[in-house]
């Protein structure tokens, strides 16, 4: 067995700037996910029945889904209604809407730690439900559920690798090619299997610096 | 909808559903058996072996499960490892599992009191008994409900085992799509597939979950 370092050296910078679109994706995908999921989480727990019954058919059919399978009938099943996005946009969405459902349980999860008082003493002020849910609840739920959500962050680092199946330029995507090209699979997945390594492992780091800077679990 | 498809398309989603099952099962009871070993190696080794326990641990939590099926089945060969597609997604579903159980049972572990363990050992238990006779049942209860979590997440991962070409279910539904220019008909079998997989995973769970709570259902005499 052979272990060439030269092939890692020589391609190891398309890896990195690949993994710039690694990191965008998942970024992205969390940033909607947690929007998104901040809106089927007050759904879920709204006054109307329907909303709830549709909050939580959303959040079992985006968990019981591989999302595999969602990429690919986002990629296929979306044009055949007529809408074309394109595929990085797809991509941060359809692994964003995934998210949503995972964010929206981590952020119930929250909410119930945050005493009901909050809740009836912002009614008697009378605060309107929308800025109840804005400046009250979400932030606290967020700094609560803080380890949960870099959690899911780093999943989805993990899960943009999916991406690739569908030709995204991704990560995973560049290192298929480069090992296309150089006939090395050991040697470019172990070095992509490095970064993805470091970006998580970065990820952790920085949380739990926020979380020591937000105090979660102090309280 | 057109329904013939599935009468001639049913076999071939049937067999791929089968090598789904079988890649979910074995890999996933492989993975909880060798993290249950890393677990109890966790527990009774000294801070060497957890430095490396932790690192492999982390290594492969940290690492998507597509780049470690690439290792594996395209890498492999490079260190003569020649595995079959569903060789390759059972031995990679044992590897990726394994930490996510390791981690499980550890915290199950440490659920059980120490002075527990010391006492068990005062009576001359040896390890395993202690592990068989006392860890075991107690830790069951805290740890029933994480694991049908995780096998529910296995279930759903067994997806990327398609990349591989193992002829799993996602496999022959893109085989279908792509030879009958459909998209509905086939990932709804496959919602279909997956969700009853899911269904099933969670009855067990519940099931087991009030087996080993037995217990605590008793009613006093």
């Amino acid at each position: 067995m052979d272990f060439s370092f030269q092939v890692i050296s020589h391609n190891f910078p398309y890896l990195v700037s690949a993994a710039r679109w690694t990191i965008l994706i998942s970024f992205l995908g969390m940033l909607v996910g947690l929007l998104l999921g901040i809106g089927i989480c007050a759904a879920r727990l709204s006054h109307h029945g329907w909303l709830r019954r549709a909050a939580a058919l959303y959040i079992s059919f985006f968990r019981g889904v591989p999302l595999l399978v969602q990429l690919l009938a986002f990629f296929y099943i979306l044009p055949y209604a007529g809408v074309n996005l394109p595929a990085t946009v797809a991509a941060f969405l359809s692994i964003g809407m995934c998210s949503a459902a995972y964010n929206a349980e981590i952020l119930r999860g929250s909410l119930q730690a945050i005493s009901p008082g909050q809740r009836e003493a912002a009614d008697a002020l009378g605060i309107p439900p929308l800025a109840l849910w804005r400046r009250i609840l979400v932030p606290q739920a967020l700094r609560i559920g803080l380890p949960s959500h870099i959690n899911e962050l780093i999943l989805l680092v993990k899960v943009s690798s999916l991406a690739s199946v569908v030709g995204i330029g991704e990560l995973t995507r560049v290192a298929q090619n480069i090992t296309g090209q150089t006939y090395r699979p050991l040697e470019i997945y172990m070095a992509t299997a490095v970064i993805y390594f470091v970006i998580n492992a970065l990820i952790a780091w920085g949380g739990r610096r926020l979380e020591r800077r937000l105090g979660v679990g102090q309280r | 909808m057109e329904l013939d498809l599935f009468i001639r398309y049913g076999p071939a989603l049937l067999s791929g559903f089968g090598i789904t099952v079988l890649c979910w099962i074995v890999g996933s009871l492989g993975g909880m058996g060798l993290g249950f070993l890393i677990a109890c190696l966790y527990q009774w080794s000294g801070s060497w072996g957890r430095a490396c326990l932790q690192a492999y641990i982390e290594a492969v939590r940290g690492t998507p499960f597509m780049i470690q099926l690439f290792i594996l089945y395209y890498g492999g060969p490079s260190f003569g490892l020649l595995l079959s597609p569903v060789q390759a997604g059972i031995f990679g579903f044992i590897i990726y599992g394994s930490p996510y159980f390791a981690e499980i049972f550890r915290a199950g572990f440490q659920a059980v009191p120490t002075g527990q363990f010391e006492a068990a050992r005062c009576c001359g238990m040896t390890e395993w008994t202690i592990v068989r006779r006392i860890v075991l049942p107690q830790m069951l209860v805290s740890i029933t409900a994480p694991l049908t979590n995780f096998m529910i997440i296995l279930t759903k991962e067994t997806a990327i085992l398609s990349v591989v070409t193992v002829p799993e279910l996602l496999f022959e539904t893109q085989t279908m799509a792509a030879e009958t220019f459909t998209y509905i008909e086939p990932f709804l079998a496959l919602s279909l597939f997956y969700w009853a997989m899911v269904e099933f995973t969670s009855w067990l769970g519940r099931r087991v979950e009030r087996h080993v709570t037995r217990h605590q259902n008793r009613q006093t005499p």
